[in-house]
This record gives structure tokens, sequence and C-alpha cells, in this order.
């Protein structure tokens, strides 16, 4: 009788460079069962809010992800002016606006090389990357940083577009669409690409539907969604833009998607930089944000962001809750592994474009109607009997005098 | 769909191999770095008017305004912390007399921690 296979894949190094546990039960070569370990990276961001006025919370918030850190700010932030009444410039609407898409366009390269590499395909990995570079120089021209923008502020942008920037970003964007076209020939014509991606990670529209997938693993499942066009926020009510979606509902689909999101793209930069009215890029802020809750949704290069805001009236947010777009994934993700081979996994996983420490923030409850809270001594004196029925002692060892907790 | 054909990257990679790198060999290269990019902060203490607001908004704690002159004739001077500051550039934009200042001086590795908390006068 055959015995099942479980290997654990991880923490260390499994397909991408953030810490996750999969275990992955094994049928010969085809993977059954998938359970997937996540929580390495918690590093208590919305605890750390609680503690911050708006302004330091933001640049938290920024840092919840290093690719994706405008969706998470600009999704913040739209929060928070909702809350205290203020519009922003149309100017800053503007500014936002062409930032997040540079976001994506850096983000889907740096994901189309990171499948590249997944898959042995270095030398797209390199292009990609090298390409991705024009990007980021032009980021950090605009706001002093290639990652971690630092644009955004409460009730506006930081720094304004110079006539001259807008030149080098017309100049990048003509190389990069130039680049991309190559990459969308290259995705529908290279032989091994579609022989090696076509099939693999199969979720269909139901199921991307039943797991709540969002993003272009959504997309390339043909269904038509897209928070910048279902609940559109900033001045994407006025750009013309299409939704990309590719019915494959495998990795090549999500590939085609991304390549196409690019040229996308492009076109809003262009739309902005054509458009963009001039007058101020700041309004003003009181700092003390009314009592309210709110949620406001973006459309982050991974898919759909959320986060939920609760102001109690000072200037310290009461609660802040982000639901990052892969922690939406990881369901789907869960499901996408099972009947594929074992081979197929790291591919499988880097395919929704994981961002682990975006999602690292969920705490899971145990019982929780039946669990009791317990004081720092009691856990101690918890500690030193466990450590003594295993034969150490470690009662000796002297806590500092102060704590607070 | 176009007919699909093996190593279609090939064309573009071969002609690769006789350009130059797109890479800088820094540290033995010189890196260009924008004038606005954002790296070691500057204090003007004369501009300073010991306001801390700096400090209040700093997301890192990384910065310390201190009078060290009198009650009656203030005198400032500032504490940057260098590994704690994450160059977000909030003091700055804080500041309500431009005292503060962000320079695109990026190199401040240090192999001694102490050297990492600066004083400036």
């Amino acid at each position: 009788m055959s015995k099942n296979l479980v290997i654990p894949i991880g923490p260390q190094h499994p397909s991408l460079k953030e810490p996750a546990c999969f275990t992955i039960t094994l049928e010969g070569e085809k993977v059954i069962e998938a359970d997937i370990g996540i929580g390495y990276n918690h590093r208590g961001i919305e605890k750390s809010c609680e503690s911050r006025n708006y302004y330091q919370a933001l640049y938290i918030i920024e840092r919840v992800c290093g690719i994706c850190s405008h969706s998470h700010s600009t999704c913040y932030l739209s929060g928070v002016e909702k809350l205290a009444g203020v519009e922003i410039p149309r100017r800053a609407a503007f500014i936002r606006t062409i930032f997040g898409e540079l976001e994506r366009l850096h983000s889907h390269l740096l994901w189309l090389g990171v499948a590249g590499h997944e898959i042995g395909f270095d030398t797209l990995f390199m292009y990609t990357w090298r390409d991705r570079e024009l990007v980021l120089d032009i980021l950090a021209m605009l706001c002093g940083n290639r990652v971690n923008y630092g644009i955004n502020t409460l009730g506006g942008v930081r720094r304004d577009l110079e006539p001259q920037h807008i030149d080098d970003i017309r100049r990048m964007c003509a190389k990069i669409e130039e680049r991309n076209n190559y990459y969308v020939n290259l995705a529908l014509s290279d032989a091994t690409l579609a022989a090696r991606l076509s099939g693999v990670g199969m979720l269909s529209k139901e199921d991307a539907l039943k797991y709540g997938a969002v993003g272009p693993v959504l997309r390339a499942s043909g269904v038509k969604s897209d928070t910048r066009r279902n609940d559109p926020y900033l001045i994407y009510p006025e750009i013309p833009f299409d939704v990309i979606t590719y019915d494959s509902c495998d990795v090549f689909g999500r590939v085609v998607v991304r390549v196409l999101e690019i040229n996308e793209s492009i076109k809003i930069i262009r739309y902005c930089l054509d458009n963009m009215p001039d007058g101020d890029i700041i309004a003003k802020m009181p700092r003390k944000i009314p009592a309210g809750e709110v949620v406001s949704r973006y459309e982050a290069p991974r898919g759909e962001d959320v986060h939920f805001i609760k102001a109690n009236g000072t200037d310290i947010p009461e609660r802040v809750k982000v639901r990052a777009p892969s922690e939406a994934n990881w369901h789907s993700m869960a499901h996408m592994l099972k009947g594929d081979y074992l081979a197929d996994t790291p591919i499988i996983i880097a395919a929704i474009d994981p961002c682990y420490s975006c999602t690292d923030r969920a705490i899971t409850l145990n019982n929780a109607a039946g669990s009791k809270r317990t004081d720092w001594e009691a856990i101690r004196k918890h500690g030193i009997e466990f450590y003594r029925n295993k034969g150490v002692d470690v009662s000796r060892i002297l806590l500092p005098e102060k704590i607070n907790y | 769909m176009k007919k699909k054909i093996p190593g279609a990257i090939i064309k573009t990679a071969f002609p690769t191999i006789f350009q130059k790198p797109a890479t800088v060999g820094y540290p033995f290269e010189p890196l260009k770095i924008d004038d606005d990019y954002r790296g070691e902060l500057t204090y003007d203490a004369e501009a300073c008017i010991g306001c801390s607001m700096c400090m209040r908004d700093c997301p890192a704690n990384a910065i310390e305004i201190i009078n060290i002159g009198t009650k009656e004739d203030k005198k400032f001077k500032a504490i940057f912390h260098l590994d704690h500051c994450i160059y977000c550039g909030q003091c700055v934009d804080s500041c309500p007399k431009d005292a503060l200042v962000m320079s695109n001086n990026i190199e401040l590795a240090s192999l001694d921690r102490n050297n990492l908390k600066v004083e400036r006068e």
C-alpha cells in the first residue's frame, strides 16, 4: 500500500524570498493537499498605527509592502480624508494616479521577471528587471525614493511634477511601451513559455469567485472585475481604459493579463500627463480627525486593497485594519495547487504575486469564546513550569525591573 | 493565436552579449544620485525655533531637538539617529522654518553603531 508523502516547502525561501510554510501532501508526483502556513512576517503594523498620529501612521502603512506602498498609503489616506471631509486638489489626484500607475508598471515588470526566474527562464528575468529600472529611476527622480515613495500626505501630495519631469516620464513610457510590446509578442509566440505555463494552476471562473480571488488572478479567470472600474476613486471615473481579461484560467493567462495591463497603465499615465490641471497640490487638513468609521478600496497591482479606519476624534487612529490583496488570493492558491505536479508548485505560488509581509497581520483566535485573559506574571509562571517539566530551570533568569505592557 | 516557435527570445538575447552592462560597478564607479533624493538630513540651528514639530511627526523617533542655551537665550542642537531614520522626510515638511533640509548624501553606512548617532549644531 502506498503512503502519501508530506513535504514541507519553506518557511525559508519557498519559491520567493519571504517566509511562509507550504505543507504539500503528495500522491506520487501530484499534489493532493496543500496547507498554507503564514504568519512568519508578522510585524504588528496595525497595532503600531494605534499609538501614532495620522502622519506617523501614514509612513507605517506605506511600509506594509515595498512594492505596492503607494496603493496602501493612498487607500489609507482616502479613508482619512473622507472622515475629515477634505477633498484633495484635482492636481494632487492626478499626481496620485500617475504614481499608482507607475507603481503598477514596475510591479508587473517585477512579477514577469520573477515568473521567468521560477520557470528557469532567466533571460526574461534579466530583461524585465533591466526595464523596471527605467521606472524606478523615474520614481527616484520624482519623489526622492526608489520604493516607499513618500509622495502622499494628508490632504494631497508632497512634491509637484515639473515640466522637465513630464518629458522624462513620456520618454520612459515610450521605451517601456516598446519593450512591453516585445514581451506581449514573446508571451504569445514563444512555444517554451506556453508549453510550460498552459494548463498549470487552473482556477475556473466559478472557483475564482468562490474563493474570493482578486486582481490579475481573477481577471485571468475571465471575470471582468477591477476596482478602478467597479468603485472608481481619484480620477479613474473619467479615464478611458480597458479592463484586461483572459479566459485561459491558468498561469499563462496571468502572464498575458499582466503584460497587457502594462500597456493600459501607460495609456492612463499619458492621459494624466495630457490633461493635468494647474493648481495647488495640497489641501489643509485638520490634525484631529472627527470620530467615525470608513472603509476604502483601491486597486493595487496585485488586486483589491481594503482599509478600514476608525477615528475617535483625536489625532491618533483608534483602529486601522488592512486587507492586502495577497491575503485574498491565498485561498484560491491552495485550491490551484491541488492536482498539479510538485514541480509546478513554485510557479503556482509565484503566479498570484504573493506578498507575505502584506498578508501577515491576521490573528487566529482558537476557541475565542472560552479564552481568558492572562497577565504577564501568570505567563511567566506558566513558562517556568513548562520548562521545569522538560528538566530546565529558568526561574533564576531575572527580568528587567520595569516592564510596561 | 500566432504560430509558436521555441526560443523566440534568442534574436534579442544574442546581440545583448555585445552591449555594455546595464549595471554600474558601484562603489568602484560613481553612482548618479538625483538632487532631490532623500538622503542625510541637514540642520540649520540659526533658523530652528525649537517648536519640536519634527519630533512630534517623526514616525521612527529618529530626531531630537535640545535646547543647549539658557531659558532666555535659547540655542538648539539636533541629534539624528541615522539607524532609526526611515528617510521619509516628514520632519522637513513639518518644520515651519525650513531649518531641516534633506541632502542627497546616501553614504551613511558605518561599522560602528555609535557613529550613527550624529549631533548637529
